[in-house]
């Protein structure tokens, strides 16, 4: 009986997808007929016409509306993976300074987190983006030339690497942002950790420094690692807020591609599918990670 | 007259809620001695045993252990002294469990002691021999039984040379039949003439291995006493009572 009735659930909520699925997929064939726009990838082969600020292949706008994707997916990438080993640097170091004894380390990393994850990141990005850097009078030196000069153009580190104004504060936005969340994932990983784990540390002469590097944080990953992935997979997401510091990311460049084509529809499939490769890289990566440091738990 | 591993002087702690953990707490624990310390559960034993490696502050009194004196306020420095030369075994082992058996031993002769590697493994294979449980080196301690754990757990205190070792209800936390091979491991540090403070509720080891008892409640030391007088004819009302409530 019990089996009879969970096969009719079954049936039914299968029946309820396919409907709805039905009428998405007829509303969209509506919608193409009526624009007189067929299903199409023709156009990716046609001439993008459009020029970009920043690419780290050869481009021009004779290129084709796919070679000006794929920089953008670049210019993506290039945010995204420079921010997530940042964030994660700050992350941990903030969570292992909330946790810590130090009381004036503890006030400031509970304040930065408090700030940061009360206000929108839009706002974060827009005040890094005019307030950091769009208002900077001439150049800021630390300490000479040589190392590290600011300017409302970007950042010039060691004398020849150039950061547009608009990578750098989006990296920067982004970082500090994840940062704050990473090192709540970190606290909460630490706090799982047993007390008696610290005091057997403390107990055969460790310092603290060693013991939460060797002891303690090893076995705070399995904890950390399923929050730190959602956080990264939100940071791969987020970096589509490029547009509004004007970083031209595949998002950018896609919207800028609907507006000359009017092709949403396909625009919107290849975004959607190149976020879905990128983020089920990410998750791929952690799980193979995770398989690596919970190992000891599963001999 | 031979300096004290420990000398304590009326030492006194408070928790916050009130609770007196520690109420005018002056003893001593001399070289090459066993002394076990009994008393009911919340009597202050724990944490009296756990001041004497810094895991635990006070409120007032003075401490001296191994030489270095540490008041209400320690320095780090201080304390991290008294811990490499201090061992301590935990109720629950406290076994870091990422780490294999041999690691788990050598972590603090190559981390603090800046031993090396090889020098490290093979004083922990002779611990590990020294305990019966040499074939379990490469293992971790998820795949050991309660009473192999603590046998590691007592390897790794011994791996820095300590001058004294405690031991936090050593035996609480085992299957009965797993018990005596900690014990016997016990004992025979005790006739090898390794200075020990025991918080335990093992009448038979204190008996055979203690040379003297103290015994606690609410946070004062009631009676110290040799085995035999403790045992037999305990000197103070409150021994006598307890006694007939783990003795049946």
């Amino acid at each position: 009986m019990k089996g009879l009735r969970s096969l009719y659930i079954q049936v039914g909520i299968g029946l309820v997808l396919f409907i709805l699925f039905a009428v998405l997929i007829n509303n969209l064939s509506i919608n193409l007929i009526r624009t007189n726009l067929n299903f199409s990838f023709k156009w990716l082969y046609r001439p993008a016409s459009f020029a970009l600020a920043e690419h780290p292949l050869p481009y021009s706008p004779s290129d084709s509306y796919a070679w000006a994707l794929f920089i953008g997916w670049l210019n993506s990438l290039k945010v995204i993976f420079i921010s997530l080993i940042i964030s994660t640097l700050i992350g941990f170091i903030t969570g292992i300074a909330r946790t810590g004894r130090n009381p004036l380390l503890k006030i400031i990393a509970a304040s930065y987190i408090t700030l940061i994850r009360q206000t929108p990141l839009l706002l974060q990005l827009m005040f890094w983006y005019f307030v950091g850097f769009l208002s900077i009078k001439g150049t800021l030196i630390f300490p000479n030339e040589r190392i590290l000069v600011l300017s409302n153009q970007g950042i010039k580190i060691f004398g020849d690497i150039n950061l547009t104004a608009e990578y750098s504060s989006l990296v920067i936005g982004l970082t500090v942002f994840t940062g704050a969340y990473i090192a709540e994932v970190v606290r909460g990983g630490i706090n799982s950790v047993p007390r008696g784990q610290w005091e057997a540390f403390r107990s055969v002469g460790l310092n603290e420094n060693s013991g939460v590097l060797k002891i303690i944080i090893p076995q705070a990953l399995p904890a950390i690692l399923p929050g730190l992935t959602s956080q990264y997979l939100n940071l791969a997401k987020n970096s589509t807020l490029a547009i509004a510091v004007g970083y031209a990311d595949i998002y950018a460049i896609s919207d800028t591609i609907i507006n000359q084509t009017g092709r949403a529809i396909e625009g919107f499939i290849l975004l959607l599918l190149s976020f879905l490769f990128l983020n089920l890289i990410i998750s791929l990566m952690m799980d193979f990670f995770n398989e690596i440091i919970t190992k000891y738990q599963k001999v | 007259m031979i300096n004290p591993i420990v000398s304590a002087n009326e030492l006194v702690k408070t928790y916050s809620k009130g609770l007196i953990a520690l109420n005018n707490i002056s003893m001593v624990v001399n070289k090459k001695e066993v002394l076990v310390v009994m008393g009911p559960s919340g009597s202050g034993k724990s944490t009296l045993i756990r001041t004497f490696n810094g895991l635990e502050s006070f409120d007032s009194g003075e401490l001296e252990v191994v030489g270095i004196t540490i008041g209400t306020d320690p320095e780090d420095r201080k304390v991290r002294e008294i811990r490499k030369r201090v061992g301590m075994v935990f109720q629950q082992f406290n076994l870091f469990p990422h780490l294999s058996i041999l690691e788990n031993i050598t972590l603090a002769p190559i981390q603090v002691q800046r031993k090396n590697r090889i020098e490290a493994e093979d004083h922990a294979m002779e611990l590990l021999s020294q305990m019966g449980i040499e074939k379990q080196a490469k293992k971790y301690p998820i795949q050991l039984s309660g009473g192999e754990q603590q046998r590691v757990a007592i390897a790794r205190s011994l791996a820095v040379n300590p001058e004294l070792l405690l031991f936090d209800e050593p035996t609480s936390a085992l299957d009965p039949e797993r018990v005596n091979e900690v014990l016997d491991a016990m004992r025979k540090l005790a006739q090898d003439g390794m200075t020990m403070v025991v918080v335990t509720h093992e009448v038979s080891f204190a008996k055979e291995v203690a040379d003297r008892v103290v015994f606690m409640d609410s946070g004062k030391i009631i009676e110290t006493s040799s085995p035999n007088v403790f045992f037999n004819n305990a000197k103070e009302e409150r021994s006598r009572k307890f006694l007939n409530q783990i003795i049946k």
